[in-house]
């Protein structure tokens, strides 16, 4: 088994909580894990990207190869296209349809989208709309990540131990808001792909 | 484990007394995980931040000579700021255990330049360790402070952002009991009074072939195996993961010399050398071993690297890069479409840089576009449109210095803006410069009481600025304290308008809490209500 992962989004939207859930998740089913993290300047407000490795055998490169990688898990639709090169032709996009609009010059949302559409293979979700109806929009990287979760090659109890894990020290309200978003995600992933 | 921690655990398993660092990406971490392990902290590890990364480095050398073990980090420029420091490090020696870690930036993720710290190594003429992966950093940390002691010198490990800021797992060594009090047998061997550094520096010298031996029987320099001799690879730290990487079987068909440990074992490189046809040098940063090899003439075997354009002379190595390299298909995706537009960093929303610059903006207009030096920090940022406010950014505590030079040559009012942070790391000396000029420069310290761009760290400045500047001798009627608020704009605007035609020095200081500080704490009071609550 084998998975390399790109996840995108823009500084501040919590692609490090995804990783950081895959990452526990692959840890508890014994995988071996590589996981390249952006820190420092770019992290205000700019363009953001973490390669996350998975896979049965040890993992040589932190980096995933151009043209590789098996899935795209992005919190913002434009920056799921920034990383299309880095896509392996029968790859996947997951990406949430909110823009997060921080620049004069964003193109128009269904422009952007067309041009998810144009790909391959690729699931979009309202992740916002969904997040609300579970709780709190604050939970949007979860259901993005339970879109993705049907494509990790993961158990979704093994995920769902992992979010557990992540929020505990958050209280009981925020883990079962979050299993409530992991859940939606995976759903809505189900249903449209 | 990021590298980063990997790092710091490691030398915490090794009997470290004391870690010193100023915060600087990507070596931040490397503090960070020693600041909040229990371990750590049971063990009485002591863990501030320094004042500047020459400081951190002369009270890891303070607390060697003590005999105990010390470990300074900082990333690459910072190495510059402690050169002193470390070249003169080498001359007197270690007693206890002291490793230096210096990690560089290749690609410029969040730095200035991407200078290599293995030139400092080789400079200084001490042992040079290179992990390639978070296990070897691991190691190689555990390890350093044993050559450490056992050469009585200092030792350098190098890292690179890659792989301070990745993940894997790492496997943990037993701990080991931390040294006992005890000084140098030599009580003259840190006087570096010509007579002994000469008697020093002839030591040193002496120790160059045990370093090479040392890097030829570590472990960490190795020798693999290849059929194929028409090539043959030289590949220093993490390259070797990115030549792996494109051998899904993990069978390179050339001999592979892959170097841990510096300096580089002639008789390793010459076997490789002798073996192969041509070869190929593989290494992140400067092109430092393909000199050597190359030698000034380059008349030898077909030399490949990135003197020659077989790979970029700048930036990182990736996989694709090393798979064109080693003359294999490199696999692309769909480009990039064109409706994508650039998102850069920028200051975060209700930052108070921002209602400072925007007064200095204002403030400024009528002197027109080019006269603020800037400094290292968030507000950098400030060069970018919406504010396009400064037109500096070159080292540590540069802004004032350089205010003073442009106003020596005319430019006034000069204007220079500077952090905090940034400020007590290396503005200080800056500032009494200035004021033994009588030079006519207005100084904005930005004070966010935090050092902002690496995540919030304890800024050596908190509270002490305006004594500081007193103390040098800035007049008091020429120090102010402002709000950097939108509501005080107006009033912001007239201080610094008076104080930009003041012949001398003057120093006004923005004071509002970083916005991420900020709102972590609240975050955290909130929590803890909750939790108080139930």
């Amino acid at each position: 088994m084998k998975k390399d992962i790109i996840l995108a989004g823009v500084g501040g939207q919590g692609i490090l909580s995804i990783a950081a859930c895959i990452g526990l998740a692959a840890l508890a089913e014994n995988l071996f894990l590589k996981q390249a993290e952006v820190h420092g300047m770019s992290q205000r407000g700019g363009a953001v990207q973490s390669h996350l490795r998975i896979a049965s055998d040890p993992i040589a490169s932190d980096l995933i190869p151009e043209g590789k990688a098996d899935l795209i898990i992005s919190v913002e639709p434009m920056e799921s296209l920034r990383y299309l090169p880095m896509l392996h032709r029968n790859g996947w996009i997951i990406s949430s349809m909110n823009p997060f609009v921080n620049i004069p010059d964003y193109p128009q949302v269904e422009v952007v989208l067309d041009e998810i559409w144009k790909q391959n293979r690729y699931i979009t979700l309202d992740a916002d709309a969904i997040a609300k109806e579970c709780g709190s929009v604050k939970s949007a990287n979860i259901v993005v990540l339970g879109a993705a979760s049907p494509f990790l090659d993961l158990k979704y109890e093994t995920l769902q131990n992992a979010v557990m894990q992540l929020f505990a020290s958050k209280g009981d309200d925020i883990v079962e808001l979050n299993l409530k978003a992991l859940q939606a995600g995976k759903e809505y992933a189900l249903k449209h792909s | 484990m990021l590298g980063d921690e990997a790092i710091a655990q490691a030398a915490i398993d090794a009997g470290v007394s004391g870690v010193y660092a100023y915060p600087g990406t990507p070596s931040t971490e490397i503090m960070e995980y020693v600041q909040v392990s229990d371990q750590a902290k049971e063990l009485q590890i002591r863990s501030l931040w320094s004042a500047n990364e020459k400081t951190a480095m002369e009270t890891a050398l303070g607390m060697s000579y003590a005999g105990k073990r010390a470990m300074v980090c900082m990333k690459h420029v910072g190495l510059n700021v402690a050169a002193d420091a470390f070249i003169n490090s080498a001359i007197t020696g270690a007693n206890g255990g002291l490793v230096v870690i210096a990690a560089d930036d290749p690609s410029m993720h969040s730095s200035q330049n991407e200078q290599d710290s293995r030139f400092y190594g080789k400079f200084a003429l001490l042992p040079i360790l290179e992990p390639g992966n978070q296990q070897e950093a691991y190691d190689m940390t555990y390890y350093a402070f044993n050559l450490s002691e056992q050469l009585r010198l200092p030792v350098l490990l190098r890292i690179t952002t890659r792989l301070a800021h990745s993940r894997s797992g790492v496997e943990v060594k037993p701990l080991r009991a931390q040294n006992t009090l005890q000084l140098p047998g030599n009580l003259r061997q840190y006087v570096l009074l010509p007579a002994i550094a000469r008697k020093q520096y002839k030591a040193l010298l002496g120790k160059q072939d045990a370093m090479e031996i040392e890097a030829e029987q570590s472990g960490f320099n190795q020798y693999f195996e290849g059929e194929n001799k028409r090539m043959g690879l030289v590949v220093c730290g993490l390259a070797y993961n990115y030549v792996m990487e494109n051998y899904p079987d993990r069978k390179c068909p050339y001999p592979i010399f892959k170097i841990g440990q510096y300096p580089v074992p002639r008789q390793m490189m010459n076997r490789l050398y002798e073996e192969c046809d041509s070869i190929l040098v593989l290494e992140d940063g400067y092109p430092i071993v393909e000199e050597l090899l190359r030698g000034m003439l380059d008349k030898g075997k077909l030399i490949r690297g990135r003197m020659d354009g077989a790979l970029p002379r700048d930036g990182e190595l990736n996989p694709n890069l090393v798979a064109s390299a080693l003359g294999l298909p490199v696999s692309v995706g769909n480009p990039i479409p064109g409706i994508v537009r650039n998102r850069p960093p920028k200051l975060c929303d209700g930052c108070g840089h921002t209602d400072a610059f925007l007064a200095l903006n204002e403030a400024m207009k009528k002197y027109g576009k080019g006269r603020v030096f800037s400094d290292i920090g968030c507000y950098t940022l400030s060069a970018l449109p919406p504010l396009e406010s400064i037109n500096s950014c070159v080292d540590m505590g540069a802004s004032i210095t350089m205010a003073v030079g442009a106003a020596d040559a005319g430019l006034i009012p000069a204007v220079a803006t500077i952090g905090d942070s940034t400020f007590t790391h290396s503005g200080m000396t800056s500032l009494l410069d200035a004021i033994n000029n009588k030079a006519p420069i207005t100084v904005l310290i930005l004070d966010n009481s935090t050092t902002g761009m690496t995540g919030g760290q304890t800024s050596s400045a908190f509270g002490k600025i305006e004594d500081i500047c007193k103390g040098l001798g800035v007049e008091e009627e020429h120090l102010h304290i402002i709000r950097p608020l939108r509501r005080y704009h107006d009033e912001n605007v007239e201080i610094i308008k008076k104080e930009l035609e003041y012949h001398g020095v003057s120093v006004i200081i923005p004071r509002r809490e970083c916005i991420q500080t900020l709102n972590r704490r609240m975050r955290q009071k909130a929590s803890a209500r909750k939790l108080a609550k139930s």
